[in-house]
């Protein structure tokens, strides 16, 4: 008897064909282009435009930025035009030639391994904080919100017993103000924000009623009426001789305002997790102040990390009102510097102010992808 | 043991509530009376009055810009206040009008399938999101509309307007007499539209046949109007601003301030906008648009009978809140001297008056007063299109 496999036939391939190339109208470059670019008629003419928007922006911009920027000099006659540059560009010099002004304004030139410390410290203890596989992030906790606080303050506003001087903080200035007024915001508003989310969450009407009104309050007024109520009525409140210094008012207003914000985002965490934790963490036989400790912040915190660090972005930007009532920070050093008129040029304004966003661009970017990551890597582990 | 059983544990811890719910009362009250007692005490040391009585006094200063009449010899601090009031209203009305429309442009542009319309939004979105808004109006202010030409240099605009770094100035329109029938026919054109949209409507439910209205009422809205201005002899005449030795006359003049304010706060806020309304587009289920070819409709009508209404319920709350911030960020004129609320009160009227507390107070209440109308008008329109559930 014959099987049907024993006998040979010659219609029967004996190896499989191999493979053709996918059509060319609808992959690789080609493909590509055909789909994302050109359509239909209405995107050919849309890719069109675009394409005729960029040659016409593009090129300008580079050439004005990079190709004809003049990047030396000491004063404004570099960043003017002359005979050997009669179109010059973005006046980077300016920027070279204040930079360390940007950076620390009048803080003491021979005490600003101070604030270089400083800044180390501070990016150390952020990067424990939000590296996702740290080691040991409670003890980071402790570190940024405790420890880094402490030595901060110590090390920048000086401690002449260990033989650091005082420094006052009218010296202080330009990015290092920035960075101050910023940390300070959120190593004050997390907590306060953790604190007034549970209080809008209690069962106690008089502390539901104290944190609603405060919260609503806050997020119902501009932060430049904050940052005046701070600075100019803040002094009236307390007896003279307490009154505190301009610095300080600015930070006191900065982290009220965030701590509203940053309680809608942690409330918005907490609402996240189901009942059933809260109610196991109680047949553990755990007490109210346990369970959010144990059970119910650690799981809303990490939720609710990419939210946090949009707040902290929001925060970030905001800082620059601090100028407005009469704080240096890095946007107010640049303002100041723009004024100068060793360096009046007609381009010395856009370079600083490039510069600035550059920074704060960077600075903000950064961030918002690091919480994009936090969001990603959050939804794969909530899918698996 | 029978004893703790008589015992309720709720009523202790009842009471032990209540008892803190006193203390804390009483320290908050504390707090706050001990800051009046301070206030009253520092403002006596610095010999400053208290009290609204300012509000009727003579203010002494100018502002730059009126929408309601004003003059610094005799109108009061009251008077201020409604002018600046006013002028954050205004800024704020345009701004939000041209945020939103560029706004969805934008978000829209972010969803669309064309590559580089998608990258190039994208890309003023990251731009504009992550630049501090201060900054920008600085910039928009200080290195754009400040380094425009000077007066003699005038940009001269086609339709006879001027721009230089005083300003933008446009031909000022004068309605004649006859104007007003003008309106008249305007009202009339869209009375005529509704109902002959209604009546269509009807005849559809009725007889499922569909009525093409669409040149009907574009003719009604814009036709009636232009035959009635045609016939009352038009009756519009511009008054063109002329170039003097010192300074431009006639015409309307646009503020750099005002300028630089409106295009910073609707350059951000339309950034956030978009972002709103990509969230709400992609919100939408594509099951949605799919069942909606499945049942015919085309992709016009799929979009506005099914895709909007139902993004729209996402994108409105999120929205308002843009509205809200736009509203309050416009708070920053102070910073480039638009006479807005917070310039004009918090910085004229409290170096003048050094009535510190008071003048705060008003502030903050304004911005508190817009807040809570707005919320609670959100509210409203939540609960009107909240979903159904069965």
């Amino acid at each position: 008897m014959t099987t049907i496999s024993d006998t040979p036939r010659s219609y029967l391939r004996q190896v499989p064909v191999g493979r053709l190339p996918p059509p060319t109208t609808q992959a690789g470059l080609f493909g590509w282009l055909r789909s994302n670019l050109f359509s239909t008629p209405g995107n050919i003419a849309l890719t069109i435009i675009c394409i005729l928007f960029i040659a016409w922006a593009v090129p300008p911009l580079l050439r004005f930025f990079l190709i004809d920027a003049v990047w030396t000099g000491t004063d404004r006659q570099a960043c003017l035009a002359s005979a050997t540059n009669p179109q010059p560009g973005a006046c980077w010099a300016f920027v070279r030639m204040w930079i360390s002004y940007f950076v620390y304004a009048f803080y003491p030139i021979d005490q600003r391994w101070r604030v270089d410390t400083f800044f180390l410290a501070l990016s150390f203890g952020a990067g424990w904080l939000l590296w996702p596989s740290a080691p040991r992030r409670d003890l980071g906790a402790v570190y940024f919100f405790v420890v880094l606080p402490i030595i901060s303050f110590v090390l920048l506003s000086g401690f002449p017993a260990i033989g650091l001087a005082a420094v006052p903080t009218s010296l202080w200035g330009g990015v290092l103000v920035t960075i101050v007024v910023a940390t300070v915001g959120m190593v004050v508003s997390l907590p306060l924000g953790i604190a007034l989310a549970l209080s809008r969450r209690s069962h106690i009407p008089v502390v539901r009623l104290l944190s609603v009104t405060f919260i609503e309050f806050v997020r119902g007024v501009p932060l430049i009426t904050v940052l005046f109520m701070a600075s100019v009525m803040l002094p009236l409140f307390v007896p003279e001789r307490f009154s505190p210094d301009k610095l300080v008012r600015a930070l006191i207003g900065v982290a009220l305002f965030a701590s509203a914000y940053m309680a809608e985002v942690v409330r918005g965490g907490l609402a996240a997790i189901p009942r059933g934790q809260y109610e196991a963490a109680r047949a553990l036989g755990l007490g109210y102040g346990r369970m959010m400790a144990l059970v119910v912040l650690p799981q809303a915190l990490r939720v609710t990390l990419p939210n946090i660090v949009n707040t902290f972005i929001g925060l970030f930007k905001d800082t620059t009102l601090v100028f407005i009532v009469g704080i240096f920070d890095f946007l107010g050093t640049v303002e100041a510097a723009r004024g100068d008129p060793k360096w009046a040029s007609p381009f010395t304004s856009v370079t600083g102010y490039v510069f600035a966003g550059l920074f704060y661009f960077i600075c903000c970017y950064g961030m918002s992808r690091y919480a994009r990551s936090v969001e990603a890597h959050l939804s794969r582990a909530g899918r698996s | 043991m029978a004893d703790r059983v008589r015992v309720p544990a709720r009523n202790t811890r009842y009471l032990g509530s209540l008892a803190f719910q006193v203390a804390l009362l009483l320290i908050v009250g504390g707090l706050a009376y001990a800051a009046v007692v301070n206030a009253a005490q520092n403002l006596a040391h610095a010999n400053i009055a208290t009290g609204f009585g300012f509000w009727n006094n003579t203010a002494g200063f100018d502002i730059s810009q009126t929408l309601i009449h004003y003059s610094a010899s005799t109108s009061t601090f009251g008077r201020a206040f409604w002018v600046g009031l006013l002028n954050t209203l205004f800024v704020s009305g345009i701004g939000i009008v041209l945020a939103t429309i560029l706004g969805f442009v934008v978000g829209i542009a972010r969803l669309s399938r064309n590559w580089l319309v998608a990258c190039l939004a994208g890309g003023y979105v990251e731009l504009v999101r992550n630049v501090p808004l201060l900054l920008q109006l600085l910039f928009w202010y200080n290195a754009v509309l400040k380094s425009l030409p000077e007066l003699q240099g005038s940009i001269a605009l086609p339709g006879g307007g001027f721009l230089n770094n005083r300003g933008l100035f446009l031909p000022r329109p004068e309605f004649g007499p006859g104007f007003g029938a003008v309106v008249i026919a305007l009202l009339v054109g869209v009375v005529a539209a509704l109902l002959l949209r209604s009546w269509a409507r009807g005849r559809q439910a009725r007889s499922g046949r569909r009525t093409r209205i669409f040149w009907a009422a574009v003719g009604l809205i814009g036709g009636l109007p232009l035959v009635a201005f045609v016939l009352a002899g038009l009756p519009l005449s511009f008054h063109f601003p002329a170039l003097g030795r010192f300074n431009v006359t006639g015409g309307i003049e646009v503020l750099p301030e005002f300028a630089a304010l409106l295009i910073a706060l609707t350059v951000y806020t339309a950034a956030f906008i978009a972002e709103v309304v990509r969230a709400g587009v992609l919100a939408v289920p594509a099951g949605q648009t799919e069942a909606a070819q499945a049942l015919g409709l085309r992709s016009a009508t799929t979009l506005r009978l099914i895709v909007v209404p139902q993004a729209l319920r996402v994108i409105i709350p999120p929205l308002t809140s843009q509205y809200l911030n736009l509203i309050k960020n416009s708070s920053l004129a102070v910073a480039i001297g638009y006479p807005d609320l917070v310039q004009i009160f918090t910085g004229t009227v409290l170096n003048i008056t050094g009535q510190a507390v008071e003048v705060v107070a008003i502030t903050m209440a304004v911005y508190l007063t817009i807040s809570l109308v707005i919320s609670l008008s959100m509210n409203i329109y939540g609960r009107a299109t909240a979903v159904v559930e069965r």
